[in-house]
Protein backbone atom coordinates (compact mmCIF):
# COMPACT_ATOMS: atom_id res chain seq x y z
CA UNK A 1 0.00 0.00 0.00
CA UNK A 2 2.94 2.75 0.97
CA UNK A 3 4.37 2.06 -2.34
CA UNK A 4 1.14 2.20 -4.41
CA UNK A 5 0.49 5.83 -2.49
CA UNK A 6 4.29 6.72 -3.54
CA UNK A 7 3.23 5.68 -7.22
CA UNK A 8 0.42 7.40 -7.22
CA UNK A 9 1.53 10.46 -5.91
CA UNK A 10 4.42 10.44 -8.04
CA UNK A 11 6.96 10.50 -5.15
CA UNK A 12 6.50 12.05 -1.53
CA UNK A 13 6.59 15.77 -2.51
CA UNK A 14 3.82 17.80 -0.68
CA UNK A 15 2.16 14.13 0.84
CA UNK A 16 0.58 14.36 3.73
CA UNK A 17 -0.72 10.68 5.40
CA UNK A 18 -4.13 11.78 7.46
CA UNK A 19 -5.34 8.96 9.56
CA UNK A 20 -8.99 8.82 10.69
CA UNK A 21 -9.69 8.64 14.15
CA UNK A 22 -9.14 5.71 15.89
CA UNK A 23 -7.35 2.76 13.92
CA UNK A 24 -6.61 4.85 10.62
CA UNK A 25 -4.01 7.14 13.04
CA UNK A 26 -2.16 3.75 13.83
CA UNK A 27 -2.69 2.80 10.28
CA UNK A 28 -1.38 5.89 9.00
CA UNK A 29 2.20 6.21 11.53
CA UNK A 30 2.75 2.36 9.98
CA UNK A 31 2.24 3.76 6.23
CA UNK A 32 4.66 6.68 7.33
CA UNK A 33 6.95 4.72 8.69
CA UNK A 34 7.27 2.47 5.39
CA UNK A 35 7.40 5.26 3.14
CA UNK A 36 10.60 6.59 4.91
CA UNK A 37 12.05 3.19 4.80
CA UNK A 38 11.86 3.01 1.27
CA UNK A 39 12.15 6.71 0.08
CA UNK A 40 14.38 8.04 2.95
CA UNK A 41 11.66 10.83 3.50
CA UNK A 42 9.73 11.46 6.56
CA UNK A 43 5.88 12.09 5.43
CA UNK A 44 4.41 14.35 7.51
CA UNK A 45 1.18 12.76 9.37
CA UNK A 46 -1.89 14.33 10.67
CA UNK A 47 -5.14 12.74 12.80
CA UNK A 48 -8.60 13.43 11.95
CA UNK A 49 -11.71 13.22 13.72
CA UNK A 50 -14.84 13.26 11.75
CA UNK A 51 -17.57 12.90 14.84
CA UNK A 52 -18.33 16.43 14.60
CA UNK A 53 -19.09 16.47 10.78
CA UNK A 54 -20.80 13.45 11.05
CA UNK A 55 -24.33 13.12 9.64
CA UNK A 56 -25.91 11.47 12.27
CA UNK A 57 -25.44 13.05 15.52
CA UNK A 58 -29.61 12.61 16.24
CA UNK A 59 -29.35 8.77 15.29
CA UNK A 60 -26.33 7.22 16.94
CA UNK A 61 -26.99 8.96 20.43
CA UNK A 62 -26.08 11.97 22.49
CA UNK A 63 -22.06 11.14 23.05
CA UNK A 64 -20.10 9.65 20.20
CA UNK A 65 -16.48 10.49 21.96
CA UNK A 66 -14.92 13.21 20.15
CA UNK A 67 -11.05 12.67 19.37
CA UNK A 68 -8.48 15.02 18.47
CA UNK A 69 -8.16 16.52 14.85
CA UNK A 70 -4.71 17.49 14.63
CA UNK A 71 -3.49 18.92 10.63
CA UNK A 72 -0.74 20.84 9.78
CA UNK A 73 -1.69 24.81 9.72
CA UNK A 74 -2.56 24.72 5.84
CA UNK A 75 -3.64 22.15 3.64
CA UNK A 76 -3.10 24.04 0.11
CA UNK A 77 -1.51 22.13 -2.13
CA UNK A 78 -0.56 19.99 -0.61
CA UNK A 79 -1.51 15.95 -1.78
CA UNK A 80 -3.67 14.49 1.09
CA UNK A 81 -4.00 10.59 1.56
CA UNK A 82 -7.27 9.66 3.60
CA UNK A 83 -6.05 6.12 6.06
CA UNK A 84 -9.09 4.19 7.56
CA UNK A 85 -9.04 0.98 8.39
CA UNK A 86 -12.61 -0.01 6.62
CA UNK A 87 -14.12 1.29 4.09
CA UNK A 88 -17.88 0.73 3.71
CA UNK A 89 -20.66 2.99 3.57
CA UNK A 90 -18.62 6.11 2.53
CA UNK A 91 -19.95 8.44 4.81
CA UNK A 92 -16.74 8.78 7.28
CA UNK A 93 -15.13 9.78 3.81
CA UNK A 94 -17.56 11.78 3.00
CA UNK A 95 -17.43 13.73 6.48
CA UNK A 96 -13.46 13.80 5.66
CA UNK A 97 -14.06 15.48 2.87
CA UNK A 98 -16.41 18.47 4.19
CA UNK A 99 -13.34 18.84 7.30
CA UNK A 100 -10.96 19.15 4.70
CA UNK A 101 -12.46 21.82 3.25
CA UNK A 102 -12.92 23.81 6.35
CA UNK A 103 -8.96 23.62 6.17
CA UNK A 104 -8.06 24.48 2.90
CA UNK A 105 -7.87 23.24 -0.95
CA UNK A 106 -5.38 20.06 -0.93
CA UNK A 107 -4.43 20.02 -4.89
CA UNK A 108 -5.59 16.29 -4.63
CA UNK A 109 -6.81 13.92 -2.19
CA UNK A 110 -6.96 10.18 -2.33
CA UNK A 111 -7.97 7.25 -0.42
CA UNK A 112 -6.55 4.57 1.07
CA UNK A 113 -8.06 1.77 2.90
CA UNK A 114 -6.57 -1.52 4.69
CA UNK A 115 -10.15 -3.40 3.88
CA UNK A 116 -12.70 -2.36 1.14
CA UNK A 117 -16.05 -4.10 2.65
CA UNK A 118 -18.32 -3.01 -0.09
CA UNK A 119 -22.08 -2.02 0.81
CA UNK A 120 -21.15 2.08 -0.41
CA UNK A 121 -23.87 4.41 0.21
CA UNK A 122 -22.28 7.42 -1.71
CA UNK A 123 -20.20 7.73 -4.67
CA UNK A 124 -17.00 7.30 -2.92
CA UNK A 125 -14.07 4.21 -3.83
CA UNK A 126 -10.90 3.83 -2.79
CA UNK A 127 -7.52 4.79 -4.53
CA UNK A 128 -5.67 2.01 -2.26
CA UNK A 129 -7.26 -0.73 -0.93
CA UNK A 130 -5.39 -3.46 1.45
CA UNK A 131 -7.78 -5.94 0.38
CA UNK A 132 -11.17 -6.10 -0.90
CA UNK A 133 -13.45 -8.11 0.60
CA UNK A 134 -17.33 -9.70 0.11
CA UNK A 135 -19.42 -9.07 3.58
CA UNK A 136 -23.03 -10.49 3.45
CA UNK A 137 -25.82 -8.66 5.52
CA UNK A 138 -25.67 -9.04 9.15
CA UNK A 139 -21.71 -9.07 9.12
CA UNK A 140 -18.99 -7.16 10.29
CA UNK A 141 -15.36 -6.03 9.72
CA UNK A 142 -12.99 -5.67 12.48
CA UNK A 143 -9.52 -4.68 12.21
CA UNK A 144 -7.19 -4.72 15.59
CA UNK A 145 -3.85 -2.53 15.33
CA UNK A 146 -1.14 -4.35 18.19
CA UNK A 147 -0.85 -0.55 19.97
CA UNK A 148 -4.64 -0.29 20.26
CA UNK A 149 -5.59 -3.72 20.99
CA UNK A 150 -2.28 -5.63 21.59
CA UNK A 151 -2.79 -7.39 18.19
CA UNK A 152 -3.09 -7.40 14.43
CA UNK A 153 -5.80 -8.94 12.81
CA UNK A 154 -8.65 -8.36 10.67
CA UNK A 155 -12.00 -10.66 12.13
CA UNK A 156 -15.02 -11.32 9.80
CA UNK A 157 -17.51 -11.33 12.78
CA UNK A 158 -21.43 -11.99 12.61
CA UNK A 159 -23.18 -9.11 14.18
CA UNK A 160 -24.70 -9.36 17.50
CA UNK B 1 -9.98 10.32 26.14
CA UNK B 2 -12.43 8.14 28.26
CA UNK B 3 -12.71 5.14 26.14
CA UNK B 4 -15.75 3.87 28.67
CA UNK B 5 -17.61 7.36 28.06
CA UNK B 6 -20.31 5.30 26.30
CA UNK B 7 -20.99 3.81 30.05
CA UNK B 8 -21.84 6.93 31.43
CA UNK B 9 -25.35 7.95 31.79
CA UNK B 10 -26.11 10.78 29.64
CA UNK B 11 -26.38 14.43 31.33
CA UNK B 12 -30.10 14.09 30.37
CA UNK B 13 -32.46 16.74 29.14
CA UNK B 14 -31.15 19.94 30.99
CA UNK B 15 -28.10 21.06 32.61
CA UNK B 16 -29.27 22.92 36.13
CA UNK B 17 -26.78 22.33 38.41
CA UNK B 18 -23.50 20.20 38.99
CA UNK B 19 -25.11 18.72 42.54
CA UNK B 20 -26.94 16.10 40.40
CA UNK B 21 -24.17 14.92 38.39
CA UNK B 22 -21.96 11.94 39.12
CA UNK B 23 -18.30 12.70 38.89
CA UNK B 24 -17.88 10.45 35.38
CA UNK B 25 -20.55 12.39 34.22
CA UNK B 26 -18.22 15.49 34.91
CA UNK B 27 -15.24 14.22 33.57
CA UNK B 28 -17.51 12.99 30.39
CA UNK B 29 -17.89 17.15 30.00
CA UNK B 30 -14.48 17.66 30.41
CA UNK B 31 -12.80 15.28 28.09
CA UNK B 32 -15.20 16.22 25.44
CA UNK B 33 -14.14 20.01 26.18
CA UNK B 34 -10.25 18.94 25.00
CA UNK B 35 -11.18 18.36 21.35
CA UNK B 36 -13.34 21.28 21.39
CA UNK B 37 -10.52 23.78 22.18
CA UNK B 38 -8.59 23.11 19.30
CA UNK B 39 -11.63 23.73 16.78
CA UNK B 40 -11.22 27.53 18.52
CA UNK B 41 -8.02 27.73 17.21
CA UNK B 42 -8.42 26.75 13.45
CA UNK B 43 -8.50 29.39 10.66
CA UNK B 44 -12.12 28.15 10.21
CA UNK B 45 -13.70 27.84 13.94
CA UNK B 46 -17.00 26.11 13.04
CA UNK B 47 -17.93 22.65 12.94
CA UNK B 48 -21.25 21.10 11.62
CA UNK B 49 -22.15 19.45 14.76
CA UNK B 50 -24.86 21.99 15.85
CA UNK B 51 -26.43 22.63 11.84
CA UNK B 52 -30.35 23.29 12.10
CA UNK B 53 -30.36 23.45 15.82
CA UNK B 54 -32.07 26.89 16.87
CA UNK B 55 -30.51 28.34 20.48
CA UNK B 56 -31.79 30.95 22.79
CA UNK B 57 -30.11 32.91 24.84
CA UNK B 58 -32.55 34.43 27.40
CA UNK B 59 -30.45 36.69 30.15
CA UNK B 60 -32.29 38.00 32.45
CA UNK B 61 -29.36 39.68 34.33
CA UNK B 62 -26.36 41.53 32.67
CA UNK B 63 -23.98 39.22 31.82
CA UNK B 64 -21.11 40.17 29.06
CA UNK B 65 -18.28 37.06 29.43
CA UNK B 66 -20.87 34.56 29.99
CA UNK B 67 -23.72 35.18 27.12
CA UNK B 68 -20.57 36.22 24.36
CA UNK B 69 -18.93 32.24 25.30
CA UNK B 70 -22.39 30.76 25.01
CA UNK B 71 -23.11 32.61 21.69
CA UNK B 72 -19.21 31.87 20.51
CA UNK B 73 -19.66 28.27 21.33
CA UNK B 74 -23.04 27.70 19.41
CA UNK B 75 -22.42 29.65 16.46
CA UNK B 76 -18.71 27.66 16.64
CA UNK B 77 -21.00 24.59 16.72
CA UNK B 78 -23.40 25.81 13.56
CA UNK B 79 -26.39 26.58 15.74
CA UNK B 80 -28.36 29.70 14.74
CA UNK B 81 -28.77 31.67 17.80
CA UNK B 82 -31.25 34.51 19.27
CA UNK B 83 -30.39 36.26 22.04
CA UNK B 84 -33.10 38.05 24.27
CA UNK B 85 -32.19 40.85 27.04
CA UNK B 86 -35.28 41.20 28.68
CA UNK B 87 -34.83 45.05 28.32
CA UNK B 88 -36.78 45.77 25.23
CA UNK B 89 -38.32 42.27 25.34
CA UNK B 90 -41.87 41.38 26.46
CA UNK B 91 -40.31 40.96 30.01
CA UNK B 92 -40.53 44.36 30.94
CA UNK B 93 -44.15 44.58 30.03
CA UNK B 94 -44.72 41.66 32.82
CA UNK B 95 -44.82 38.41 30.93
CA UNK B 96 -44.06 35.31 32.98
CA UNK B 97 -40.77 33.27 32.55
CA UNK B 98 -42.41 30.51 31.36
CA UNK B 99 -44.90 32.38 29.16
CA UNK B 100 -41.95 33.78 27.10
CA UNK B 101 -40.59 30.55 26.60
CA UNK B 102 -43.30 28.88 25.76
CA UNK B 103 -43.94 31.67 23.19
CA UNK B 104 -40.11 30.61 21.92
CA UNK B 105 -40.72 27.15 21.89
CA UNK B 106 -43.66 27.90 19.53
CA UNK B 107 -41.29 28.86 16.87
CA UNK B 108 -39.92 25.81 17.21
CA UNK B 109 -36.64 26.31 19.21
CA UNK B 110 -33.94 23.63 20.43
CA UNK B 111 -32.14 24.34 23.24
CA UNK B 112 -32.52 27.93 25.63
CA UNK B 113 -29.70 29.01 27.82
CA UNK B 114 -31.10 31.19 30.82
CA UNK B 115 -29.61 33.42 33.24
CA UNK B 116 -32.03 34.59 35.93
CA UNK B 117 -31.87 36.44 39.18
CA UNK B 118 -34.09 33.81 41.15
CA UNK B 119 -32.03 30.66 42.38
CA UNK B 120 -34.15 27.49 40.93
CA UNK B 121 -35.33 29.46 37.46
CA UNK B 122 -33.45 27.29 35.59
CA UNK B 123 -35.12 23.86 36.58
CA UNK B 124 -38.37 25.56 36.91
CA UNK B 125 -37.84 26.36 33.23
CA UNK B 126 -36.35 22.83 32.54
CA UNK B 127 -39.59 21.28 34.32
CA UNK B 128 -42.08 23.01 31.66
CA UNK B 129 -40.61 23.44 28.31
CA UNK B 130 -39.46 20.77 26.01
CA UNK B 131 -36.19 22.22 24.57
CA UNK B 132 -33.07 21.28 26.22
CA UNK B 133 -32.52 24.14 29.09
CA UNK B 134 -28.95 24.84 29.72
CA UNK B 135 -28.53 27.23 33.15
CA UNK B 136 -25.90 29.91 32.86
CA UNK B 137 -26.63 31.10 37.03
CA UNK B 138 -29.48 31.52 38.56
CA UNK B 139 -29.67 33.27 41.61
CA UNK B 140 -27.74 31.99 44.76
CA UNK B 141 -27.60 28.76 43.38
CA UNK B 142 -25.77 27.22 40.75
CA UNK B 143 -23.71 28.41 37.34
CA UNK B 144 -22.23 25.03 36.16
CA UNK B 145 -20.87 26.45 33.22
CA UNK B 146 -18.52 28.78 35.17
CA UNK B 147 -17.24 25.90 38.06
CA UNK B 148 -16.86 23.18 34.81
CA UNK B 149 -14.68 25.76 33.21
CA UNK B 150 -12.71 26.84 36.60
CA UNK B 151 -11.79 22.96 36.68
CA UNK B 152 -10.97 22.68 33.40
CA UNK B 153 -8.30 25.32 33.40
CA UNK B 154 -6.76 23.58 36.85
CA UNK B 155 -6.73 20.33 35.16
CA UNK B 156 -4.74 22.09 32.59
CA UNK B 157 -2.17 23.06 35.11
CA UNK B 158 -2.24 20.52 37.52
CA UNK B 159 -3.11 17.41 35.28
CA UNK B 160 -4.41 15.46 38.44
CA UNK B 161 -7.04 17.28 40.51
CA UNK B 162 -7.42 14.54 42.76
CA UNK B 163 -5.63 15.57 46.20
CA UNK B 164 -5.38 19.01 44.96
CA UNK B 165 -6.21 21.99 47.16
CA UNK B 166 -8.30 24.59 46.07
CA UNK B 167 -9.39 27.90 48.66
CA UNK B 168 -11.96 29.76 47.10
CA UNK B 169 -12.15 33.23 48.62
CA UNK B 170 -14.30 36.20 49.25
CA UNK B 171 -18.32 36.53 49.16
CA UNK B 172 -19.37 32.78 49.36
CA UNK B 173 -22.78 33.57 50.96
CA UNK B 174 -24.14 34.52 48.02
CA UNK B 175 -22.17 32.88 45.18
CA UNK B 176 -23.38 30.36 42.40
CA UNK B 177 -20.05 29.96 41.44
CA UNK B 178 -18.75 29.43 44.95
CA UNK B 179 -21.35 27.11 44.77
CA UNK B 180 -20.93 24.96 42.22
CA UNK B 181 -17.02 24.84 41.95
CA UNK B 182 -17.95 23.22 45.57
CA UNK B 183 -20.13 20.12 44.11
CA UNK B 184 -17.80 19.93 41.43
CA UNK B 185 -14.39 20.10 43.18
CA UNK B 186 -15.56 17.58 45.80
CA UNK B 187 -16.84 15.10 43.64
CA UNK B 188 -13.64 14.95 41.95
CA UNK B 189 -11.89 14.54 45.02
CA UNK B 190 -10.32 17.94 45.45
CA UNK B 191 -9.91 19.79 49.10
CA UNK B 192 -11.89 22.63 48.78
CA UNK B 193 -11.30 25.42 51.33
CA UNK B 194 -13.18 28.84 51.43
CA UNK B 195 -11.86 31.93 53.04
CA UNK B 196 -14.34 35.31 53.35
CA UNK B 197 -15.63 37.44 55.98
CA UNK B 198 -17.72 35.48 58.59
CA UNK B 199 -20.69 37.43 57.27
CA UNK B 200 -19.89 36.35 53.70
CA UNK B 201 -20.15 32.39 54.66
CA UNK B 202 -23.04 30.45 54.62
CA UNK B 203 -23.74 29.08 57.82
CA UNK B 204 -23.07 25.54 58.31
CA UNK B 205 -20.51 25.86 55.58
CA UNK B 206 -18.67 22.51 56.70
CA UNK B 207 -21.46 20.57 56.38
CA UNK B 208 -21.05 20.55 52.44
CA UNK B 209 -17.09 19.43 52.96
CA UNK B 210 -15.11 22.26 52.81
CA UNK B 211 -12.22 24.02 55.54
CA UNK B 212 -13.33 27.26 56.61
CA UNK B 213 -10.00 29.31 56.59
CA UNK B 214 -10.40 32.16 58.49
CA UNK B 215 -7.62 34.75 56.89
CA UNK B 216 -6.95 35.34 53.56
CA UNK B 217 -3.09 34.27 54.79
CA UNK B 218 -4.46 31.11 55.97
CA UNK B 219 -5.68 30.36 52.76
CA UNK B 220 -2.58 31.27 50.59
CA UNK B 221 -0.47 28.77 52.99
CA UNK B 222 -2.83 26.04 52.76
CA UNK B 223 -4.05 26.10 49.13
CA UNK B 224 -2.24 25.03 45.36
CA UNK B 225 -4.77 27.22 43.31
CA UNK B 226 -7.16 30.11 44.58
CA UNK B 227 -10.18 31.21 43.04
CA UNK B 228 -11.23 34.76 44.06
CA UNK B 229 -14.49 35.64 43.67
CA UNK B 230 -15.93 39.02 42.72
CA UNK B 231 -16.96 41.19 45.97
CA UNK B 232 -20.38 42.71 44.54
CA UNK B 233 -20.29 46.10 45.31
CA UNK B 234 -23.92 46.05 46.31
CA UNK B 235 -22.86 43.60 49.37
CA UNK B 236 -21.37 46.95 50.57
CA UNK B 237 -24.57 48.77 50.94
CA UNK B 238 -26.48 45.97 52.60
CA UNK B 239 -24.06 45.94 55.02
CA UNK B 240 -21.75 42.87 55.06
CA UNK B 241 -18.96 44.36 54.87
CA UNK B 242 -17.26 47.61 56.71
CA UNK B 243 -15.93 49.24 53.61
CA UNK B 244 -14.38 47.77 50.00
CA UNK B 245 -10.87 49.38 51.54
CA UNK B 246 -10.97 47.55 54.35
CA UNK B 247 -12.15 44.77 52.66
CA UNK B 248 -8.95 44.45 50.68
CA UNK B 249 -6.90 45.34 53.59
CA UNK B 250 -7.95 42.09 55.45
CA UNK B 251 -8.96 39.96 52.21
CA UNK B 252 -7.32 41.05 49.47
CA UNK B 253 -4.90 38.79 47.09
CA UNK B 254 -2.02 40.85 47.28
CA UNK B 255 1.56 39.87 45.44
CA UNK B 256 3.01 40.80 48.88
CA UNK B 257 0.38 38.49 50.69
CA UNK B 258 1.67 35.47 47.58
CA UNK B 259 5.03 36.19 48.02
CA UNK B 260 5.11 34.87 51.51
CA UNK B 261 3.34 31.68 50.56
CA UNK B 262 5.57 28.34 50.83
CA UNK B 263 4.65 27.62 46.59
CA UNK B 264 3.65 29.12 43.67
CA UNK B 265 -0.09 29.75 43.59
CA UNK B 266 -2.26 29.72 40.42
CA UNK B 267 -4.61 32.24 40.52
CA UNK B 268 -8.39 31.67 39.23
CA UNK B 269 -10.98 34.46 38.69
CA UNK B 270 -14.27 34.53 37.54
CA UNK B 271 -14.40 37.71 36.26
CA UNK B 272 -15.62 40.56 36.33
CA UNK B 273 -13.00 41.43 38.34
CA UNK B 274 -12.37 44.74 41.17
CA UNK B 275 -9.25 45.74 40.43
CA UNK B 276 -7.83 46.73 44.03
CA UNK B 277 -10.26 45.21 45.89
CA UNK B 278 -10.21 41.54 46.04
CA UNK B 279 -7.26 41.04 43.55
CA UNK B 280 -4.69 43.30 43.08
CA UNK B 281 -3.47 44.09 39.55
CA UNK B 282 -0.18 42.78 40.32
CA UNK B 283 -1.71 38.83 40.72
CA UNK B 284 -4.33 39.56 38.19
CA UNK B 285 -2.00 39.96 35.21
CA UNK B 286 0.96 37.84 36.91
CA UNK B 287 2.15 35.03 35.68
CA UNK B 288 0.11 32.47 37.76
CA UNK B 289 -2.88 34.14 36.92
CA UNK B 290 -5.01 31.81 34.39
CA UNK B 291 -7.97 34.28 34.26
CA UNK B 292 -7.55 34.71 30.46
CA UNK B 293 -6.93 30.63 30.04
CA UNK B 294 -10.49 30.57 32.06
CA UNK B 295 -11.92 32.47 29.34
CA UNK B 296 -10.66 30.32 26.36
CA UNK B 297 -11.52 27.83 27.99
CA UNK B 298 -14.84 28.74 29.09
CA UNK B 299 -16.16 28.83 25.41
CA UNK B 300 -14.64 24.73 24.75
CA UNK B 301 -16.59 23.67 27.47
CA UNK B 302 -19.54 24.90 26.83
CA UNK B 303 -19.23 23.76 23.20
CA UNK B 304 -18.78 20.24 24.90
CA UNK B 305 -22.24 20.76 27.07
CA UNK B 306 -24.25 22.24 24.04
CA UNK B 307 -23.12 19.03 21.93
CA UNK B 308 -23.54 16.55 24.27
CA UNK B 309 -26.91 17.62 25.37
CA UNK B 310 -28.12 18.54 21.27
CA UNK B 311 -27.09 14.17 20.78
CA UNK B 312 -30.27 13.30 21.24
CA UNK B 313 -32.49 12.65 24.46
CA UNK B 314 -34.05 9.39 25.61
CA UNK B 315 -33.63 6.11 23.90
CA UNK B 316 -30.64 6.97 21.30
CA UNK B 317 -28.42 4.66 23.63
CA UNK B 318 -28.57 1.56 22.01
CA UNK B 319 -28.12 2.81 18.69
CA UNK B 320 -24.30 4.09 19.73
CA UNK B 321 -23.32 1.18 18.64
CA UNK B 322 -23.71 1.23 15.17
CA UNK B 323 -20.58 1.57 12.69
CA UNK B 324 -18.67 4.42 12.06
CA UNK B 325 -17.57 3.46 8.54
Amino acid sequence: MAVEIVERCHGTEGLLLVGIQRRGVELAERIGKLIEGAEGVAVPLGKLDITLYRDDLQAIGPRPVVGETSLPASLDDRTVVIVDDVLHTGRTVRAALDEFADFGRPRRILLCVLIDRGGRELPIQADVAGQTVRVGPGERVDVFVTELDGRDAVELARDS
Amino acid sequence: MTADATAVPALGKDLIGLETLSAAQIRVILDTAEPFKEVSERAIKKVPALRGKTIVNLFFEASTRTRISFEFAEKRLSADTVNVATQGSSVSKGETLVDTARNLEAMRIDMVVIRHGASGAAKFLGDRIESNVINAGDGKHEHPTQALLDILTLRDRFGELAGLKVAICGDILHSRVARSNIWCLTKLGVEVGVCGPPSLLPREVEALGVTVLPRIEDAIAWADALNVLRLQLERMQAGFIPSLREYNRVFGVTRERLERAPKDLVILHPGPMNRGVEIDSDVADGPFSVILPQVTNGVAVRMAVLYLLAGGTGAVAAAARGETS
